[in-house]
């Protein structure tokens, strides 16, 4: 279908409503990696989670573009391979193998990654595969040191429930964890290594959300489903997703890499306004006259010239040698400053391509006659075009750098200016921290997968499926609609849906008959609590847990004192009687509330009205919460009534 | 007649099922979905969309393989298929890309020899394994720099993985490179499976002797399917040294370290593969490399390589008896291992014994009846670097007493080779000590500098202030 109707102009993030959003055309589906919580990594013994800047060694790779990735190496694959970067690995030992770098072939995966990836597919109703084919995905940042990444496919289908509604799952599939990249300088890119090699699950849903809130409502359930088993990994860098975002007549793009859910509304919001202000923008063009066919652009050594120019970079470079590159886009006045994004203009695609193509990593790496800035003088742009033969229609863009790299850089401008009279080009973008999106690399296609050759394919026997099956956790939003129907709110419903404890819980509230609000206070909080004091509520046996429990419906933990019992069983490994605290006797709690009332007597209050209760604070520190408080509050009152009386 | 009307039909089945046996075979026979088909395949919990691949011989016959439009492959279980609906075909063609490999009359010409192994190499979706790629257009199509240094023709002579390389390819090689050698070319690369390489480096270093020319063996450790892979720099490295080097010796070409940095030239007759996966495996053995070699430059290491020349003189002595064996020496071997030799009719035995060359007294009696039957008998160390001294101990005294040889610092893998090269000539007992004995392209080295062992242990501070430093 021909779109011509391109009238509706974004809003403003908070202006933009589900009907505008349904204007554009907005779709957006998500793949969601978690990193799973095993021992060792996926494919070689190496332990799995210990991060460290630290290095003995480094390694020098450099990427090649193959075959199956290119299927031909034409000028353009051999330009990129000719500016590629070289890849410097920093290597740990405690935590990379001679297989991370590349240099043993894998070992069998990781069984334990592989029983939790079933798990995790089983939550969404999937289809596990019969038999597991592991295949290589090539990435030629280097962010693997092999050139491509390991991964398999679990399961297929299954599905999200969301709103009245469900998301359709497409896959999940079971990979290795990349590099972390550590610098990206000019032709250089270091990576660390300790994340290299990590079991996590990426699951793949259909381009089933139609709003920048939807996106991120869904992640979080499938984040939730995760979680609920237990066993993956949480914390900074533990999940990432890639967003993919398309509009009504344009293209997929994906955004790399999101490391926190709540940027995910704005920064679809941004790039679903890119691309449609891209097919704004190829209006423009067409009603210039310019299109595929009919486009000109042209560039032009320009270092001579630029030697007295007033711009400090230009200038710079001539200096130490370098060059610099004029080129020339024909009828595109004006263009540059085309908003593409928040605050973002179309020149930004520019300098992004040249900055990731050309390595021309230092900005600004680009001015252009569009600029209002008064980088570069009107006149010294005339110049420039009476030597270039343009005229006021066109636009100019200078890079500078090497002569190789500046070439590379006015090749790129053209084929990114030529793309802008076609429509959206197919990339992968970056996540930035103003929620806009960048350039990262031209988007593969299916064609960079490619079996392993290195391991045979892993058959599932159907005992081992029914194992898993038959210890299956319950899918957190059933469990959360339980909570609800106890009374309890959404947002602790949610909370308690995927706290490891959610089924001691419902044991607590029923056999023991705590109190479902103080319970869920204990559940949700204490973790929180504990954390502080950096303790992990998580390591605590659940029949620890219950014991505890029992002991505090006995009457044998006072409530006050029940977080120091459940700190020092984590702390002593397990729960013991000798934890339990040794309650004072009537005689002594009379005696201390007596010793209380006196030293308060010679302090003045304000607030006749708190006495009873800063009492029992008192009295409740100095017996160490071995009372309870309740008990110890009513005994002031009664006592302090008699005084009065 | 019939018979063969049905043979014909079982190959054409094979063909259009390729690799699927049994239940799998007979559920894609119900559906006439051949290997390629674009299918939906119907099961009772899902509808896959995707394209029916070959199946790996050497997996089972109960699965059939998808490729999905994700481009990942998944197996399903035959008896879950449902339905087949066959939508068209669409046939996987994973060829290297072809381009002329100019020709400017400026440069040197290289002959580049195939053998196997995966110096370049491309997908077989069949056995889901790499097949080599091997004309100088496709050649020319992965590794184009190749053209800035040298004229290169190819020439095929085996695909076969390099445990299989034996007497017949080693001839057949040294009998192609004499052709070469008068040909007139510059140079000579070998592409070779690393496995073994080093056992045809040393045995080319025989047959072809005197050599006006450069001969420089290739492989990879990593394929060249993968964007990573060390293929194209050793092959450029190789080239390079075969086109522009001054050294007209046997040698293998590998990377140095395991970084892409250099490569290292190596004497055929003392190289050695020292680790299974590793880039970095081969080492120079109780020397140092020849030369280092990068894109840019040669950097000779050693002085006492023989010359590139002009004149054709050289030798081409292509013998082999391989009624040889080596025999690797451990405690409490028994003598029936010599015996089952001598009893088989071997005429040279290779011991690779321990420490200066020893082995255990039971086995006296049998190097005895060897002695007697005038079998030749050699000792090499095990340890690998460093010289068989028998006269040290008395052990080592006996031996020889009992006939046996010892061969100085030549690695066991090169007497090996170099015995069936002797006896393939004479089997004069005290010709073949004799043969033996004269070193060739320093297979037995005078001295051994202390740089020539050099194996850094890890852990120590020094060493880790090294690495620290150096890196890569």
């Amino acid at each position: 279908m021909e779109i011509d109707n391109f009238d509706f102009e974004f809003k403003p993030f908070e202006k933009m409503t589900d009907e505008d959003y349904a204007k554009i055309g907005f779709k957006s589906g998500l793949e969601v990696h978690q990193q799973i919580l095993t021992e060792k990594k996926l494919f070689c013994r190496c332990p799995a989670g210990h991060y460290s800047d630290k290095y003995n060694a480094e390694i020098l790779r450099h990427m090649r573009p193959t075959l199956s990735e290119l299927g031909e190496y034409d000028g353009t694959a051999l330009m990129e391979f000719k500016t590629k970067k070289e890849i410097l690995y920093h290597i740990n030992y405690e935590t990379v193998c001679t297989y991370e770098m590349d240099d043993t072939p894998p070992f069998p995966m990781n069984d334990q990654a592989l029983d939790i990836a079933i798990e995790i597919s089983m939550l969404y109703g999937a289809h596990i595969t019969d038999e597991v084919h592991i295949a290589r995905k090539q990435y030629l940042d280097g962010s693997i040191p092999t050139g491509f990444q390991r991964t398999a496919i679990i399961s297929v289908g299954g599905q999200i429930p969301y709103k009245d509604r469900f998301i359709n799952v497409i896959q999940l599939s079971l990979e290795e964890d990349a590099c972390r990249e550590f610098s990206d300088i000019g032709h250089q890119r270091t990576y660390l290594t300790d994340r290299l090699g990590m079991p996590l699950i990426e699951t793949v849903t259909a381009p089933e959300m139609r709003t920048p809130q939807e996106v991120a409502d869904v992640n979080k359930i499938i984040s939730q489903i995760a979680r609920c088993t237990h066993k993956v990994r949480t914390g900074i860098g533990a999940g990432r997703e890639d967003v993919n975002v398309s509009v009504r007549g344009g293209t997929r793009s994906e955004i790399k890499g999101v490391s926190h859910i709540e940027m995910i509304p704005k920064l679809t919001y941004n790039e679903a306004m890119r691309q449609w202000n891209l097919l704004r923008l190829r209006e423009e063009l067409k009603r210039r006259g310019i299109t595929p066919d009919t486009f000109q652009a042209k560039y032009t050594d320009v270092t001579k010239l630029m030697r007295h120019s007033h711009f400090f970079p230009i200038t710079q470079a001539i200096s130490e040698g370098l060059s610099v590159k004029c080129i020339v886009l024909k009828g595109f006045r004006g263009l540059l400053h085309w908003q593409t994004q928040t605050d973002t203009y179309f020149s930004k695609e520019f300098s992004d391509r040249v900055r990731v193509i050309a390595c021309l990593t230092t900005l600004p790496n680009i001015v252009h006659s569009d600029s209002q800035s008064e980088f570069i003088q009107s006149s010294e742009w005339s110049t420039l075009r009476k030597f270039t033969g343009s005229n006021e229609d066109d636009t100019l863009l200078l890079v500078w750098g090497s002569n190789q790299d500046t070439d590379t850089a006015a090749k790129e401008v053209i084929i990114r200016a030529k793309e802008a009279t076609i429509g959206i080009p197919n990339e992968t973008r970056q996540a930035l921290e103003d929620c806009t999106t960048g350039f990262e690399r031209i988007l593969p296609g299916p064609q960079r997968m490619y079996p392993d050759t290195d391991l045979p394919p892993i058959v599932l026997k159907q005992e081992r499926i029914d194992n898993i099956k038959n210890n299956l956790p319950i899918p957190f939003w059933e469990k959360k609609s339980y909570f609800q129907s106890l009374g309890l709110d959404e947002v602790t419903s949610d909370q308690l849906a995927v706290s490891k404890y959610s089924n001691l819980f419902q044991k607590l509230v029923n056999e023991l008959k705590i109190d479902i609000q103080f319970t869920a206070n204990v559940m949700i909080n204490y973790p929180k609590k504990l954390k502080k004091h950096n303790l992990d509520f998580n390591a605590i046996e659940e029949n620890d847990l219950y014991e505890i429990f029992k002991n505090f419906v006995n009457g044998k933990i006072p409530k006050e004192s029940l977080f120091e019992i459940i700190r020092k069983t984590i702390i002593n490994g397990k729960f013991s009687d000798e934890l339990l605290p040794e309650l004072c006797s009537q005689s002594e709690l009379q005696a201390e509330i007596h010793q209380a009332i006196a030293e308060l007597q010679s302090i003045k209050i304000n607030n006749g009205q708190a006495k009873d209760k800063l009492l029992t604070a008192i009295v409740m520190k100095k017996l160490r919460y071995r009372a309870n408080g309740n008990e110890v509050h009513k005994l002031i009152t009664d006592i302090l009534q008699k005084q009065e009386n | 007649m019939e018979e063969i009307a049905s043979n014909n039909i079982a190959t054409e089945d094979k063909e259009l099922y390729k690799g699927y046996r049994s239940k799998a075979l007979e559920v894609l026979k119900k559906y006439n979905a051949y290997i390629w088909s674009d299918i939906d395949l119907v099961t009772d919990e899902h509808t896959f969309q995707g394209i029916i691949l070959p199946r790996s011989e050497t997996s089972d016959e109960f699965h059939i393989v998808l490729k999905l439009e994700s481009g990942y492959n998944i197996g399903i279980l035959w008896n879950k298929v449902k339905d087949i609906k066959i939508k068209g075909r669409k046939e996987a063609h994973y060829l290297i890309p072809e381009k002329e490999f100019p020709y400017s009359p400026k440069m040197p010409r290289v002959k580049l020899f195939g053998t196997g192994g995966t110096i370049a190499s491309r997908l077989d979706y069949r056995t889901g394994a790499v097949i080599p790629a091997f004309s100088p257009g496709e050649l020319y199509g992965s590794v184009p720099e190749l053209a800035d240094i040298c004229n290169l023709e190819t020439e095929k002579l085996y695909g076969v993985f390099s445990e299989n390389m034996g007497p017949e390819q080693w001839i057949g090689t040294a009998e192609a490179i004499a052709k070469e050698i008068e040909r007139g070319v510059d140079g000579i690369v070998i592409g070779h499976g690393t496995d073994t390489m080093h056992h045809t480096a040393a045995i080319l270093s025989y047959m072809i002797q005197d050599s006006p020319i450069p001969i420089v063996m290739v492989g990879s450790q990593r394929s060249s399917d993968r964007p990573s892979s060390d293929a194209a720099y050793n092959l450029i490295h190789s080239v390079k040294a075969a086109a522009e080097s001054d050294i007209a010796e046997v040698m293998v070409c590998m990377f140095g370290p395991t970084s892409d940095m250099y490569g290292l030239l190596h004497q055929g007759t003392r190289v050695r593969k020292m680790h299974s996966s590793y880039r970095s495996t081969f080492r120079t053995i109780g020397d140092i490399p020849i030369a280092m070699i990068n894109r840019e430059k040669i950097t000779p290491l050693r002085t006492d390589y023989r010359k590139r020349r002009e004149d054709k003189n050289f030798k081409l002595a292509p013998y082999f008896d391989d009624r040889v064996s080596i025999v690797y020496y451990y405690p409490n071997m028994k003598p029936d291992i010599i015996d089952s030799l001598i009893d088989n009719g071997y005429l040279g035995i290779i011991i690779a014994g321990t420490g200066l060359g020893h082995v255990n007294k039971p086995l006296y009696p049998a190097l005895k009846r060897a002695q007697d039957k005038g079998i030749a008998v050699f000792m090499n160390v095990q340890t690998l670097w460093g010289y068989a001294q028998m006269y040290v101990y008395d052990t080592g005294r006996d031996l020889m007493e009992l006939g046996v040889t010892p061969l100085a610092n030549m690695l066991p893998e090169v007497a090996y080779v170099k015995l069936g090269w002797v006896l393939g000539q004479t089997h004069n007992i005290d010709e073949v000590k004799k043969m033996m004995l004269t070193p060739i392209a320093h297979d037995i080295t005078e001295r051994e500098p202390s740089n020539g062992y050099l194996i850094f242990q890890g852990g120590i501070p020094e060493v880790e202030e090294f690495i620290s430093k150096i890196k890569k």
